[in-house]
């Protein structure tokens, strides 16, 4: 191991971070100037001004300022750490992403930790039992999820459990008529399953499908074989030769998915009314709220860039191989 | 495992014996006279009536996906609202697949063109693609046209990257060399010896692009980004059936969602198996 490799490593992911984040943060800057929202409006919301008072705002929001001149201020802004403030919640967009980004990474770590895991699980069981009905099974339900929009699937998850069974409520965090920072636990836990499941569900189906077909491959190559033939099999060949050479393609396949994680994530609380980043971000893209949509943008860029970020890394602190090669030469 | 394969695809499939390729090209033809039926069924449903002394009623021999809360077919409205699904994700493709082929030619003109091109993909990666959607569409004021261009500029990615890497390896070719060497302009070869070559990965891309501008319309018009709530696009219907979960209208989410859900089935099932035919290692089994 050489920490000079390290360095070089992180110097390098450093590096294309900054530039990724400018691009992204003038990108979608340029994008919303262009867009026919009137600041103004935006933030008057049809209330009747005068033009004098119309022109102090105008001024304020910078509305005939040269674009150039206004991607600076942004950028400068953005690097020290000021996003400035929503307009539908009038309050600095910081506290607001971090409050409600908060409350959607609990949704996120939960369902992506429980699709990982349980969808590692199927993948191994239905390669290992290849062409039975399990699998059969296995990649009806995956085929479908996948075709499916992960929306209705949270519907449909919403009808069964809290209109039918009745098991849960039917959705926003917290109970009617109680203050946010009053809600107990139970309450918060309770309403945190069906937006979990869901995502789960959903986020399931490629994870297994890789696993089974990584698995299939393994399970046809030649050292099985000679595996095999030396007397190995059942769980323990799997084990030995399966899990082994499966598990960190599938880690990183996990790690790479955040991007999809965010939108699922996007959908399924408007589904379930969860007040995290998602519902946050249609909100503010419905509301013309540009601060609070523009920090979000950036948000969530940095979100998958630390996916992306965890799935090199996983190659480079697990595989043994990949350390050996790219550290020792 | 191979001979078993084979033993299998020899007996009775279905009336007759059948091969691989009649297969893929009966089951691509199934799919296709589905989709083009329903496209043409939508065209023909224009004003739904209201019949409010129906309103809410359970699917029916009459109604087979019910009704909503003013009487309106549900069969009738989920059709139309695959057709207009059609519509978008078919001009949002187009719009995709032009800028993929654009950008997969332009990275074989230099090394700088190559970057460039990866920076724009990467770009277009790093951001969740339905928040990239909402951007784009609030950028072109919403409405229909933020539809169409939000789902079109950003499925290209997947499409443009193979492009990218198929081009990469045909650039290698001795007889580009040649025709550098001959003094033929970029374009022409990116256009006379590049794109006849890749012609086959477009034609897949672009049926596998497909289910996905569907599915992101629907996501986006669910949201409420785009079309006015009169529309019987599949995403508004969903999103409508929302205010009516709780008094128990299960068909009014169930079966739109599931017909969108068969669509893109189709879809999916066309473009696998038009890859198998174009495929040359798989199309002579």
């Amino acid at each position: 191991m050489n920490k000079n490799q390290i360095l070089k490593f992180f110097g390098y992911k450093l590096i294309r971070f900054v530039i990724l984040m400018i691009a992204v943060a003038i990108f979608s800057f340029v994008l919303l100037d262009l867009s026919p929202i009137d600041p103004v409006s935006a933030y008057l919301k049809g209330a009747a001004v005068s033009e004098s008072q119309r022109a102090i705002l105008e001024s304020y929001f910078g509305v005939n300022v040269p674009l150039t001149t206004k991607i600076y201020h942004w950028l400068v802004q953005l690097i020290q750490g000021n996003l400035g403030t929503s307009l539908i919640y009038r309050a600095p967009v910081t506290d607001i992403i971090l409050e409600k980004f908060c409350a959607s990474a609990v949704l996120m770590g939960l369902s992506w930790l429980l699709s990982g895991v349980f969808g590692f699980l199927i993948g191994i069981v239905a390669g290992k039992n290849k062409g039975s009905w399990i699998d059969k099974a296995v990649k009806v339900y995956c085929y479908a999820i996948q075709s499916a929009p992960s929306f209705w699937v949270g519907m449909l998850i919403l009808m069964v459990f809290s209109i039918y069974l009745g098991w849960f409520p039917i959705g926003f965090g917290v109970p009617i008529g109680v203050k946010s920072t009053d809600v107990t636990f139970i309450d918060w836990a309770s309403r945190l399953v069906l937006p979990t499941l869901t995502l789960s569900l959903v986020g399931l189906a490629p994870i297994a499908m890789y696993t089974r077909n990584e698995l299939i491959q393994v399970l046809s190559s030649d050292y099985v074989l000679f595996a095999k033939s030396r007397g190995e099999k059942g769980w323990d060949l799997i084990q030995n030769h399966g899990i082994r050479n499966i598990l960190l393609p599938a880690v990183t396949l996990q790690f790479l998915s955040f991007s999809e994680l965010f939108g699922g994530a996007v959908l399924v609380e408007q589904v379930f009314s969860y007040p995290g980043i998602g519902q946050t971000a249609v909100a503010a893209g419905l509301q013309n709220d540009v601060p609070l949509f523009l920090g979000i943008v950036v948000v969530s860029a940095i979100f998958v860039f630390v996916g992306n970020l965890l799935a090199d890394l996983s190659y480079y602190l697990i595989d043994p191989r990949i350390k050996e090669s790219e550290f020792s030469d | 495992m191979i001979k078993k394969n084979k033993g299998d695809d020899k007996k009775q499939w279905f009336l007759y014996h059948a091969n691989l390729r009649t297969k893929t090209i009966v089951i691509i033809l199934i799919s296709a006279i589905v989709i083009v039926s329903i496209f043409i069924a939508s065209t023909f449903i224009k004003d739904l009536p209201t019949h409010f002394i129906n309103a809410n009623q359970m699917p029916s021999f009459e109604h087979p996906f019910g009704t909503d809360w003013m009487g309106r077919d549900m069969f009738q409205r989920t059709i139309a609202g695959l057709g207009l699904s059609l519509i978008v994700g078919f001009i949002a493709s187009a719009i995709s697949t032009l800028i993929s082929i654009i950008l997969g030619l332009l990275s074989s003109f230099n090394r700088f063109a190559d970057e460039a091109v990866a920076g724009v993909i990467d770009l277009f990666g790093s951001i969740p693609h339905i928040i990239l959607i909402i951007l784009i569409s609030i950028m072109f004021g919403g409405g229909v046209l933020g539809v169409v261009m939000g789902v079109g500029l950003t499925h290209w990615t997947p499409l443009a990257r193979v492009l990218r890497s198929e081009v990469k390896e045909i650039r290698t070719k001795e007889y580009i060399h040649l025709a550098e060497n001959l003094g033929k302009s970029k374009i022409w070869i990116a256009t006379k010896h590049i794109l006849p070559l890749i012609v086959s990965q477009i034609i897949v891309g672009v049926i596998l692009m497909f289910p996905h501008a569907i599915m992101h319309e629907a996501a986006i018009t669910f949201l409420g980004f785009g079309l006015p709530p009169h529309e019987p696009a599949i995403g508004v219907i969903l999103s409508e059936s929302m205010n009516y979960l709780a008094s128990g209208s299960w068909w009014l989410a169930f079966y739109p969602g599931i017909s969108l859900l068969i669509v893109v089935l189709l879809f999916d099932l066309i473009g696998e198996n038009v890859e198998k035919l174009l495929n040359p290692e798989t199309a002579q089994e």
